[in-house]
């Protein structure tokens, strides 16, 4: 009797596993882990899997008559969690491709386990450079922003109106190191100089002692090397302290989410460099409609640029006729891309190329419309803005 | 003047500023203290309480248009209602239990009043701005102090001090303290131990309610602002002594301007600090400074 209950648990077993194999060939799963509960939460966040829901039901809701799922996790900040997360995805629910998001340590990790496993990885949230330079891979492409272009875009507007010695305020992680060496790049560059750097915990909530620090270093500039919560509470003791009456305050990465919850009184003149805002034209506005009636918010450069890969990363594979990331990567590369979000194209280095934009704060008196944030002041074209050939490290684009 | 490379004006604002984190840590620990010491109850929810007393004092200004200070009343009076209903509902049935108990529900409450707010509101804040009698700074010479800054200071300092008065040195105070000693012995004095010990746990609740008033103009008011407050917090009353109130008052103190202190000479240890403090603390003296061995 005991024997035959085994045989029969094994064989049942066997039964689901096998079926579970077979599924995994039946569906697109997209799997989206970002940050949806901590200080990065608003930019990316849930809605971040909103817009890429938009995006799948808008495509069809089936890519090569395969249904596409959409699994989304929190990964709190925490580049193991996050890591081990895609690889369960991958290993017990034949995941396709992984979607990441803010915090740059986790999406460095993450694309270590997507290059391991040999799946499609997108990023929109994290910022750091290192994704398309020193750890590149094949299968990662870094579609919205990055340090680099965000200093270029930015500190170079700044050290050109004046603005040559700086301080940084950095956040004790890979973003924030990443995005003050390449700030400390240009600003050297143009005849700049930095006079010193204080780093703080990631989700510091009191600023107040190294705003002092900085305030006491003398130099013209306060570069903020951090994002989200970290930096609006940076601005918001900022003012609270007259820091603006002796240094200007430099925005490194500033979202639309910060500017909202601090208010034009507190941002208004910030100058900071985005690949997206919801009312550059026709196009975004009409897909920022569509978004704010969903989530009575307008979306962030994150939450568009994640509708927008979606739909181009489902084109791919549409035109590769296959969900494999290989193929998906080489016809990808080799697409035109052009949608409300951006044109351009994918680099070998996995860099999508399109253009930014440098905006500045409105002054409350300027804001005619509820959201109405931003002033365009230069369009940057995408060639100028990010890494080039001659400074990229990476061994995919010689 | 320079001291290991950091100027001496630089030293003292930063010194200053800590003493103003110092007063958070006070008034929040002091809270903490308070329940443990006379209910044995782990309260995590304090800083989920002190983010409540926040998110109310901001909804009360943009809802119906009352101010501060009528906020630092009503906001611990709200608050303290709150902490009467949980003590009813929830903790009564906890207290002969093990400690981790109430650590867990506490926990669960703090997780589900923060999604509750996050869900409602975002992570990214809301503004709350300095009330006009407060605003402004003041030039100390040494550096510039936001006067709302110094009131901080002042107001934790004051209602710490009133606190441990009345705890230590009055007879309701008395009453609690040999409640939560010997129940039994004060119910056969005719005293109402079990009221008692609700009105304890909702002035501890008060407590970090009025924190939370006094924070909400200087960080942004979140749902989670009350997170890495609380971690410190469980540090400070530990390192004090669990059911030591002045140890927690003069612990959160001090701690402030350790913290402070670490962030000019190795800031990126100063989320750190207390809790190496803490190992040590506990190493040599594992009832706390301030503590009694039980």
């Amino acid at each position: 009797m005991k024997n035959q209950l085994k045989v029969l648990a094994l064989m049942l077993g066997a039964a689901g596993l096998a079926t579970s194999a077979a599924h995994a060939q039946d569906k697109v799963k997209i799997g989206f882990i970002t940050d949806m509960s901590s200080l990065y939460a608003d930019v990316e966040g849930k809605n971040g899997a909103l817009a890429i829901q938009m995006a799948i039901d808008d495509f069809g809701g089936k890519v090569l008559g395969m249904p596409i799922e959409l699994m989304s996790a929190d990964h709190q900040n925490k580049a193991d969690i996050a890591a081990s997360k895609a690889r369960e995805w991958i290993d017990t629910q034949g995941l396709t491709m992984i979607f990441g998001g803010t915090n740059s340590g986790t999406a460095l990790a993450t694309a270590k386990v997507a290059s391991e496993k040999k799946r499609v990885y997108i990023n929109n949230g994290a910022a750091s450079s290192a994704l398309t330079n020193e750890q590149c891979s094949p299968y990662t492409v870094h579609y919205a922003y990055d340090t680099v272009a965000l200093a270029k875009g930015t500190g170079s507007a700044i050290v050109d109106t004046g603005g040559k010695s700086w301080y940084f305020l950095t956040a004790d992680y890979a973003f924030g190191h990443a995005l003050e060496a390449d700030t400390t790049t240009v600003v050297k560059a143009k005849g700049g100089n930095v006079v010193g750097a204080v780093r703080h915990p990631l989700n510091a909530s009191d600023f107040s002692s190294f705003l002092l620090q900085a305030q006491n270093s003398k130099a013209q500039i306060l570069g903020l090397a951090n994002a989200g919560g970290d930096t609006i509470n940076a601005i918001k003791a900022a003012k609270e302290f007259g820091i603006g009456k002796t240094m200007k305050l430099a925005g490194l990465l500033i979202f639309i989410s910060d500017v909202h919850s601090l208010g034009l009184r507190n941002t208004e003149g910030l100058q900071f460099t985005t690949s997206w805002y919801w009312d550059l034209n026709d196009e975004t506005r009409k897909f920022s409609a569509r978004f704010f009636e969903k989530t009575k918010r307008m979306p962030t450069e994150i939450q568009a640029a994640d509708y927008s890969a979606t739909m181009n990363y489902l084109k791919a594979v549409e035109a590769a006729k296959s969900i494999d990331a290989d193929k998906v990567m080489t016809t990808w590369r080799g697409m035109k891309m052009n949608d409300f979000f951006g044109s351009g194209q994918l680099r070998a280095d996995g860099r999508y190329v399109h253009d930014m934009y440098l905006m500045e704060v409105k002054k409350p008196s300027e804001s005619t419309k509820p959201w109405d944030y931003y002033k365009l002041v230069k369009k940057l074209p995408g060639d100028t803005v990010f890494t080039t050939k001659a400074e990229s490290k990476c061994p995919l684009w010689k | 003047m320079e001291i290991f490379g950091v100027s001496l004006p630089g030293l003292l604002s930063q010194l200053l500023l800590g003493l103003v984190n110092g007063s958070f840590y006070a008034i929040l620990s002091l809270g903490l203290a308070v329940i443990f010491g006379l209910l044995n109850v782990i309260n995590f929810a304090h800083g989920a309480l002190f983010m409540t007393g926040a998110l109310i004092t901001w909804m009360a200004m943009n809802y119906l248009g009352l101010g501060y200070w009528w906020m630092l009343l009503l906001a611990p009076l709200v608050v303290g209602v709150f902490g009467v209903v949980i003590e009813r509902l929830l903790l009564r049935w906890i207290y002969k239990l093990d400690h981790l108990y109430g650590l867990l529900l506490t926990l669960g409450l703090t997780l589900l009043i923060e999604g509750v707010f996050r869900s409602i509101y975002g992570v990214s804040g809301l503004g709350y701005d300095t009330p006009e009698l407060l605003e402004g700074a003041t030039n100390l010479g040494f550096m510039i102090l936001p006067n709302y800054r110094a009131w901080v200071v002042v107001a934790s300092v004051v209602v710490c001090l009133a606190t441990w008065y009345v705890i230590e040195k009055t007879k309701l105070g008395a009453y609690l303290r040999a409640g939560t000693e010997n129940p039994r012995l004060v119910e056969a004095f005719g005293i109402n131990v079990p009221v008692m010990v609700t009105l304890t746990y909702a002035f501890g609740a008060a407590l970090a309610a009025f924190a939370g008033v006094l924070a909400a103009p200087v960080y942004q008011v979140t749902p989670l602002m009350g997170q890495n407050l609380i971690i410190v917090v469980f540090a400070v009353v530990v390192i004090g002594g669990m059911g030591s109130i002045m140890g927690s008052i003069l612990t959160g103190l001090g701690l402030g301007v350790i913290e402070g202190f670490t962030k000019v000479f190795y800031p990126e240890a100063s989320s750190t600090v207390v809790f190496v403090i803490m190992v040590i603390v506990l190493l040599i003296r594992p009832a706390g400074l301030f503590g009694k061995e039980k």
